[in-house]
């Protein structure tokens, strides 16, 4: 079975603040197949999510699969406010950088 | 045939960063009904709220200013700002009056001006909370009477209805407080006749501009071309497209549902949006719905929570990296022995380790060669955090660690100082204020310019 990383099938994954208390997260594929290769693969759900960055399930909020932009999104809460004292990612912008080695096992056809 | 109007939207944050002038103006040479641009945002982090303050230089928001006036009287079409000046505050709303009036004198433009205040008393809130549940968005506990007394400015989330009724009133050029980024854009559709399906779907599409386009580029403008049902999008730079990617994508920008959007007075409805490329550079998007709920107005606010100072230290020996965590520990405790710890806050910030993702960092045993470590404290008074910010920096470098072999220090200070910084702010109000009246927080004035 052949293996590939999430950053050789997409071709966007970003990180990016969705109000002040959450960020989230966008794989985007250009090639569909890719898309649906990786949406069925179930290699990402709120489960393997909250493993991947350490933290419980429920401080994931939102987990969608878009269909009309061959896209997956999902959105963690932040600990505090984005700017609040202590934090360091005012935008969200740097918090995908996990994603990028993601192991997807492809379906020989 | 439909009646047709367009709307040029030239920027996505008016006076963030310059506007392009290649592409506005191919954009004007379209004859647009409407030029509109958003000037706020709240990703700017809490502090330009709170201590009210523009994050953007005042040169770049006059010069987008003055070509979108110009443009507009040159057309004689109105022109629509929102969140004026980053924050939509007050302040924000008479600056840009005031640059707007410069440019018209320099300029000798006439024309009918409103402008619209959305800026809250705290006590007027603190009434309307005795009568009514504020109810907090995205994790935020309900608001409560405490909340509103650590919080230094609010302002209220207009929806279409106040500049509508600006238009109404025969406004030529709107300067808005705070207002939800797809309502600038809705609000002259609506006043069109057209639906509030079809103004806030084109609104969401046009908010950011050229970031419904690729290739990625900011400040480049961008049309649509609405309809009643249906919103076609084109890119005015000659080297983007807006493809049904591009369009469909953007808008799941920034938001954490792709196919519902929360506008004041309802819920925009884009799981059956429809994306055609109708041509290279175009694309059309129908299928559009919206559903319309109780009205109610966001609120956002921020408040001081102390001054900040922070200090810059390096580590390179590989037996106190190793040990990070031992060195951050001392530095603590020396720190604790001498101030309440209820009295300042006090971060470690670990560029190499974990600085960037702190918590949502997967990664537990790095191995740096090299960490940089940024203290940052918050206290009361500048002194204070300048103090417990030095006396936490100087700490790492006279950690007592057992085997360390470098017994001149334990740290590389970049310099020993400690850096006062802008004060530390947060975000307080995040919340959804139930109205009678879409017009009863806002403050709508005219002026013949």
């Amino acid at each position: 079975m052949a293996v590939k990383r999430l950053v050789e099938l997409a071709t966007t994954i970003r990180s990016k603040n969705a109000g002040v208390n959450s960020i989230t997260f966008d794989i985007i594929f250009s090639n569909p197949d890719n898309y649906m290769m990786v949406k069925k693969s179930g290699v990402l759900n709120k489960k393997t999510i909250a493993q991947l960055f350490g933290i419980p399930e429920e401080r994931i909020i939102s987990f969608v699969e878009f269909d009309p932009a061959n896209a997956i999104k999902f959105t963690i809460r932040r600990v505090k406010p984005s700017g609040s004292p202590g934090e360091t990612d005012i935008f969200g912008s740097q918090q995908y950088a996990p994603l990028l080695d993601l192991e997807i096992r492809l379906d020989e056809q | 045939m439909l009646k047709e109007i367009k709307i040029l939207s030239p920027t996505g944050h008016l006076g963030f960063t310059p506007l392009e002038k290649g592409s506005f103006l191919l954009g004007v040479s379209k004859e647009p009904d409407y030029i509109v641009a958003d000037s706020g945002s709240a990703d700017i982090g809490p502090y330009y709220l709170g201590a009210d303050k523009p994050c953007s230089p005042e040169i770049w928001q006059k010069h987008d200013l003055e070509l979108i006036l110009g443009a507009s009287r040159e057309l004689d079409i109105p022109m629509i700002i929102g969140s004026a000046s980053d924050t939509g505050t007050n302040r924000g709303v008479d600056q840009f009056v005031r640059i707007i009036k410069d440019i018209a004198k320099e300029n000798d433009l006439h024309f009918n001006l409103a402008y619209i205040y959305s800026q809250q008393d705290k006590n007027k809130i603190k009434q309307i909370l005795n009568e009514v549940r504020i109810e907090g968005l995205d994790g935020f506990e309900d608001l409560t009477p405490q909340i509103l007394d650590r919080t230094d400015t609010i302002v209220a989330v207009m929806g279409p209805e106040p500049i509508i009724h600006a238009l109404d009133n025969g406004a030529d050029v709107i300067i808005a407080g705070r207002s939800s980024d797809s309502s600038i854009f809705a609000a002259p559709l609506i006043w069109e006749g057209l639906s509030k399906a079809t103004a806030f779907y084109a609104g969401k599409v046009l908010e950011c501009a050229s970031f419904c386009a690729e290739p990625f580029m900011g400040k480049e403008s961008v049309m649509g071309y609405v309809r009643e049902g249906e919103v076609i999008v084109e890119p005015m730079h000659p080297k983007q497209r807006c493809t049904v990617a591009s369009v469909a994508s953007h808008s799941m920008y920034e938001r954490i549902d792709p196919y519902y959007e929360r506008v004041p007075g309802g819920i925009l409805d884009m799981s059956e949006c429809i994306y055609e490329q109708i041509d290279y550079r175009r694309t059309r998007v129908t299928g559009f719905k919206f559903i319309e709920s109780e009205l109610k107005i966001k609120l956002e606010g921020a408040g001081k929570v102390g001054e900040r100072c922070i200090c810059i230290v390096g580590f390179r020996d590989p037996y106190l990296i190793k040990h990070i965590d031992k060195v951050v520990e001392w530095s603590r405790e020396k720190v604790e022995e001498r101030y309440s710890t209820n009295s300042y806050q006090l971060y470690y910030h670990l560029y190499g380790i974990n600085g960037v993702m702190k918590d949502l960092e997967p990664i537990k045993n790095p191995s740096p060669h090299e960490i940089c470590l940024i203290v940052e404290c918050v206290a009361e008074t500048a002194e204070k955090a300048k103090e417990i910010a030095t006396l936490a920096a100087r700490n790492t470098f006279y950690a007592r660690l057992p085997d360390v072999k470098g017994t001149a220090g334990t740290a590389a200070m970049m310099s020993d100082e400690a850096i006062l910084t802008k004060p530390a702010y947060e975000w307080t109000v995040n919340h959804l204020v139930p109205v009678s009246d879409p017009l009863e927080l806002f403050e709508i004035h005219f002026e013949e310019v």
